[in-house]
């Protein structure tokens, strides 16, 4: 069934893509785990890691594109079902530590042994198990945007101002999971796992088997998207983006379309910051901060929004560019992230992706000037040969 | 089931905006298959009347019935959509990103959810349904081209291709000659008289030609309300009519 919902979606530079993840999983791990530290082609651990993550940023930026590039809602707030993905995870690496905690408490993490709590609050409950933890890792986001997504897409609340309440969404969310109260760990959130399904958090081997995972992840990412999206829902969904009240008036209920693909995009966005965490071996509060959302946004602008191949690549690169310069230039890094979003609004409104396409298309017209048997005038002919057209209006 | 005979009833619909009443008052009938013009300067309340209709926007007062039962004040857009009420925007408004025939096919009569756009497979007589559309409204060989490509009166052609596809019993039409030359006027007219052998068909129209062409019941609106209604001729002898539209 997947083959045929994939039929029309498949295009080159997607099947591209998903090879090159295929490939990536099983390569990287290889060169990382197979080859000695000597030989040139060694992937250093460092690296896996740091791709790892980037991959999980890219996951994230395919959820945002989802919803921004096809639906046309434009959401500042998607950092925030990333980090309640990461959370759920966090809980889970937390619960595995036991008796190796700095109190040595067998079921209370750290922080709460600190905060002189007796018992593990009910909510935590259950995290002990992996697939849980997953379970929750998916259905929080979920659950939060289906809720969210139901009231806002009802009463209507469209554009610039369904934006700012995004934006809201995960800046209360910020400020709730700073509390200590709240037994997540607080200001400094949760952090000094241990190990994942048995294995150390910090081998060589967990690492490379990380990456592989959110290789993975997101190539399924990717299949789903390229189904959805290829779908007649697909064809509603543009629709919606293009031209919302005509849309209503042939009959759809937008706001169950726009319910839809938010839920969706929530829990792929969860799925990657459940990816992310123990990569990078911390969750705290700040991944909630406005400003990791609105970065997102860039990498989807800088890569091609709507395209979904373009938000992977432009997370990949924005991320690496941000790497170089926190290395190199750690002052510049703010001027040149704002400068390439100005820059990309400018000059390249389709992104990365269409800019390579319009190149491809040139070359092809340059290679066969004249494509016979089609008579029909573009339009711009049939415009000019009727000036009295717009003076009717 | 019985059928009732008036496919569209408003009796004393009002709405106003910020105290300015856009319809007042407004009462009219349209059969089953009937054509009816409707004309009126501006601001005689032509494209509110259609929000009315559609669900756009909600009346203060007044009864709306369609096919006699259906009370259209209780539904939004897409349940009265779903009733059988078609509607084509003064502005040409299609899926400019999407191919002619991707148009059509969001069009089509089938089912509107989500899980069952998700899952929705192509068939023969989907297809079928489709070409024939395309040949009524003659972009059989623009199908694979973006609606936006397309020039403003195909446009046009397409948005009344959309609403055939819908296969709905009411159709409202707002000014579909706008910008249009004589001759794709003249093909619209004889289009929409097609169309009304098996629908109910209003047209809001500005253009006198195209309404003789039409050659159909025609109702003046005035402020709001109605002030004349007849046949062409009948209602441009009207001293009324004359004065407030046709005389100026």
């Amino acid at each position: 069934m997947t083959l045929r919902f994939l039929s029309g979606g498949l295009t080159g530079g997607r099947i591209v893509m998903l090879a090159l993840l295929v490939a990536a999983a099983i390569l990287v791990p290889v060169l990382n785990l197979a080859l000695p530290e000597s030989h040139p082609l060694h992937v250093p651990t460092y690296a896996v890691t740091l791709m790892g993550k980037y991959l999980t940023y890219a996951l994230l930026a395919l959820a945002l594109d989802l919803v921004w590039g096809y639906c046309g809602i434009l959401s500042l707030g998607h950092a925030a079902f990333f980090a309640l993905g990461g959370y759920a995870m966090g809980m889970y690496l937390m619960r595995q530590i036991g008796t190796r905690g700095v109190y040595g408490d067998p079921v209370l993490p750290d922080f709460m042994v600190f905060l002189n709590w007796q018992e593990l609050p009910w909510y935590w409950y259950g995290f002990d198990a992996f697939p849980f933890a997953m379970l929750i890792a998916l259905a929080a986001p979920g659950l939060l945007a289906f809720i969210f997504g139901w009231f806002a897409f009802r009463s209507r609340v469209t554009g610039v101002y369904l934006s700012i309440i995004t934006q809201a969404m995960t800046y209360a969310l910020l400020l709730a999971f700073f509390r200590n109260d709240m037994g997540f760990g607080g200001n400094n959130g949760l952090t000094d796992f241990k190990d994942i399904l048995g294995f150390d958090i910090q081998s060589d081997a967990t690492r490379a088997g990380l990456f592989a995972a959110s290789a993975l992840a997101l190539a399924g990412g990717l299949v789903i998207a390229v189904a959805i999206t290829a779908s007649k829902l697909g064809k509603v969904l543009i629709a919606v983006r293009d031209a919302e009240s005509r849309t209503r008036f042939l009959g759809y209920r937008v706001e169950h379309y726009k319910l839809f693909v938010w839920t969706v995009s929530a829990m792929m966005a969860g799925l990657a910051g459940a990816l992310y965490v123990p990569q990078v071996g911390i969750i705290n509060p700040g991944e909630f901060a406005p400003a990791n959302s609105i970065e997102a946004v860039i990498w989807v602008a800088v890569g091609g929004r709507g395209t979904l191949v373009g938000p992977i690549i432009g997370a990949v690169l924005v991320n690496f560019a941000k790497s170089w310069f926190t290395a190199a230039l750690p002052e510049f890094w703010l001027f040149a992230l704002g400068g390439l979003f100005v820059f990309v609004t400018l000059f390249l409104p389709k992104g990365i992706v269409g800019l390579a396409k319009s190149a491809v298309q040139r070359l092809r017209r340059m290679r066969e000037p004249q494509t016979p048997g089609r008579e029909t005038k573009t339009p711009r002919e049939m415009a000019a040969a009727r000036p009295s057209e717009q003076a009717a209006e | 089931m019985a059928k009732a005979e008036n496919l569209l009833y408003l009796d004393g619909v009002s709405v106003s905006f910020d105290g300015f009443k856009a319809l007042n008052n407004l009462s009219f009938l349209i059969g089953r298959n009937e054509m009816r013009a409707i004309i009126g300067p501006n601001g005689a309340g032509k494209t509110t009347m259609m929000d009315v209709i559609t669900g756009k926007t909600r009346p203060d007062e007044g009864t709306l019935r369609f096919d006699g039962k259906i009370d259209l004040t209780a539904h939004d857009e897409a349940e009265i959509a779903g009733f059988g009420i078609g509607r084509k925007f003064q502005k040409p408004t299609v899926f400019e990103n999407q191919s002619v025939r991707d148009n059509l096919k969001l069009a089509l009569k089938a089912p509107r959810g989500p899980f069952a756009t998700l899952f929705h497979r192509d068939d023969a007589a989907q297809r079928a349904r489709i070409d024939e559309l395309l040949a009524t409204i003659r972009l059989r060989d623009r199908e694979t081209d973006l609606a936006g490509d397309l020039s403003h009166g195909q446009k046009q052609w397409l948005e009344i291709g959309m609403l055939l596809a819908q296969d709905p019993e009411l159709l409202l039409i707002d000014e579909p000659a706008a910008g249009m030359t004589d001759a794709e006027t003249a093909a619209t007219a004889d289009l929409l008289r097609e169309i009304a052998r098996t629908h109910s068909v209003v047209v809001v129209e500005h253009d006198m030609t195209f309404v003789r062409a039409l050659g159909v019941k025609v109702t003046v609106l005035h402020e709001g309300s109605v002030l004349a209604e007849g046949s062409l001729d009948h209602v441009s002898s009207d001293q009324k009519v004359i004065d407030v539209y046709l005389g100026r």
